[in-house]
């Protein structure tokens, strides 16, 4: 378990971190997302003991990350953004350090160095130099290395950026795999990325924690309202009588008219935007007229991560303009 | 501090470092021998030593330069500082591996005045007393040399750096008969030095106000103990010059005399400079 408490971090005078605080609970895979410069990798710094904090505290299963680096330390793997590799070793070479930093000895640090390589599927390049190894197996790495010592917690810093997409894809499948046995925390600005793995979203804009909950909970909760575009011969004032009487419509705005085409966009709160879509359909078959075209736009958390990343975005603006004036 | 003494011992000996270390100080030493006691047929082994010392200024950059400063262009101090290892841990681990590569080449020197007594009267005890010596102030310098390294993630700046300081110190003596003796030129010069104290301390820090608390204290001393007595100052600057030179403590061992001050004096230099590189690497998860 993660506990963050009030974490702030400023370099000379630029906040990076603005009182972040939250707690991550063992064994789900939890994603950090945040456009670039929002603070993840700082935040991640801090969490790791790799950086300090200007104030706040970390505490990784009681252990606080400065009282007691080592045993925090200890709970953790740590995959930096850059992967900390020695080009002139081999992985295994590597491997076998980072092992008996973390206190491995002997034969469970074989069997340990043997676990990982497995895992992450590194056996064959595995006495090669790392020099020269690809991005994707030099990630791998990485990973293997954070892997080390069974440490509750697996902490990846953007472990996806500047690998192909089938190294992408492998990267993911591997996160997902961890993720049964370990509590994992990732970071990207990929927001599909952090969807489709994730159990969990926090979300940090301009240094602050915007969002923390499940995807799904998150298009629901903060979602921008379903929508519906439409294009029909009907008037204006014909759609508007004949969509009067549809109680799912929330919204009616027409966009364009050029006779004889009116373009309307319909927007609603139902959760299902097939209702909506049903009733309109239904109500146009009943009035006689035709719809031409019609497209759902379904709000997707890329609306979700906008609204909030744009609105923090907003907020920090504003004080700074009030202090210019 | 195994892990890192053991990884640091690899990487050194996988690469040429260690041996052509060791290969220039045995050469180096293999000459001075040759000319001392082969051609000259002088039985003191320690003139050799002597000989050799400034061969310094060319090796232990050379092995130090990479320690710290690779680390951190590579980013793999990142993974130093995410390990359960402690600072100390790491200097001190490092610190040891570089040591063992330097005793290496010495243990193979330390045979020579064995072989020179069998042919000819070699007082064995001054010998050794100064070969002891010739490791303490190399285990100094290449402290030097580690905390220099951790300033800068450009191998070439530590090494070029390391280079400027050790030849400064090796010229210090040298120079110390140059500079002036009178007192206010000590005074002004310590009162530069403090000055320069302060702007170190905040080029590390880059707190103005650590700075001006260091610096202006000292000056203000500096400048008190002038107007109380001028005659502290007389000669001042030429005896710090001489008293800060590691080589010139060698030269003592040299004309037989196990000096333990001296030892005290390399020990403490070792000491204090790998203190400042624990303080180097921790103050950078403080910026």
């Amino acid at each position: 378990m993660i506990e963050v408490e009030h974490l702030t971090k400023y370099y000379g005078g630029f906040l990076a971190v603005d009182d972040i605080s939250f707690t991550i609970e063992d064994g789900h895979v939890y994603g950090f997302l945040g456009p670039n410069g929002a603070g993840k990798s700082t935040t991640m710094n801090i969490i790791t003991g790799c950086l300090s904090a200007t104030a706040g505290r970390v505490r990784i299963d009681g252990h606080d990350i400065y009282e007691e680096p080592n045993q925090a330390k200890r709970c953790l793997g740590y995959l930096p953004e850059h992967p900390p590799l020695y080009l002139n070793e081999s992985p295994r070479e590597y491997l076998r350090f980072v092992g008996q930093a973390k206190g491995l000895r002997g034969a469970e640090l074989a069997a340990q160095i043997d676990a990982v390589v497995e895992k992450t599927g590194i056996a064959a390049v595995q006495n090669k130099r790392i020099a020269a190894l690809s991005k994707g197996y030099r990630q791998r790495v990485g990973i293997a290395q954070a892997l080390l010592g069974s440490p509750r917690v697996i902490i990846l810093d953007e472990p996806t950026v500047g690998l192909d997409p089938l190294q992408i894809i492998e990267i993911r499948e591997l996160i997902k795999e961890l993720g049964r046995t370990h509590t994992v925390i990732f970071s990207s600005h990929i927001l599909s990325e952090v969807q489709t793995i994730c159990d969990q979203i926090l979300m940090i804009a301009k240094g602050r924690l915007v969002a923390f909950d499940t995807p799904q909970n998150l298009e629901q909760k903060l979602l921008a309202q379903n929508e519906l575009r439409l294009t029909t011969d009907a008037a204006p004032e014909e759609l508007c009588r004949l969509l009067a009487g549809v109680p799912a419509v929330t919204q009616l705005n027409i966009t364009q008219q050029d006779a004889p085409y009116t373009t309307a966009q319909i927007t609603t709160d139902r959760k299902d935007i097939y209702e909506l879509s049903r009733a309109v359909y239904r109500a146009f078959a009943a009035g006689d007229k035709a719809i031409l075209e019609m497209a759902l736009k379904k709000g997707s958390l890329e609306d979700v991560f906008i609204e909030l990343t744009e609105e923090q975005g907003r907020a920090a603006a504003q004080p700074e303009t009030e202090k210019g004036a | 501090m195994a892990a890192v003494c053991k990884h640091e011992l690899r990487m050194v000996f996988h690469s040429l470092t260690a041996y052509v270390f060791g290969a220039f100080l045995l050469v180096v030493m293999g000459i001075g021998a040759m000319l001392y006691n082969l051609q000259a047929s002088v039985s003191n082994f320690e003139y050799v030593l002597a000989f050799a010392s400034p061969v310094f200024a060319a090796i232990v950059p050379l092995l130090t330069m990479r320690v710290l400063a690779e680390e951190r262009r590579q980013k793999t101090d990142q993974l130093l500082y995410s390990l359960p290892l402690s600072t100390v841990e790491v200097i001190a681990g490092k610190y040891l591996a570089l040591l063992a590569v330097f005793a290496v080449p010495l243990c193979v020197i330390a045979v020579y005045p064995v072989i020179f007594a069998r042919f000819g009267d070699v007082y064995l005890p001054a010998s050794y007393g100064s070969l002891f010596a010739f490791f303490l102030m190399g285990a100094a310098l290449i402290a030097v040399g580690v905390f220099l390294s951790s300033l800068t993630e450009n191998q070439g700046f530590a090494a070029g750096l390391c280079v400027a300081v050790i030849l400064f110190n090796y010229f210090s003596v040298t120079l110390s008969e140059y500079v002036t003796a009178t007192a206010f030129g000590s005074a002004l010069a310590l009162f530069v030095l403090a000055a320069g104290l302060g702007l170190l301390v905040k080029v590390l820090t880059r707190s103005e106000n650590l700075a001006v608390a260091v610096g202006l204290p000292l000056m203000a001393v500096v400048v008190f103990a002038f107007y109380v007595d001028s005659s502290l100052f007389e000669g001042l600057l030429p005896k710090v010059m001489s008293a800060l030179s590691l080589f010139e403590r060698l030269n003592v061992f040299v004309n037989g005399v196990f000096d333990l001050t001296a030892v005290v004096y390399y020990l403490s230099v070792a000491a204090f400079f790998l203190f400042l590189s624990v303080q180097s690497l921790e103050k950078r998860r403080y910026n």
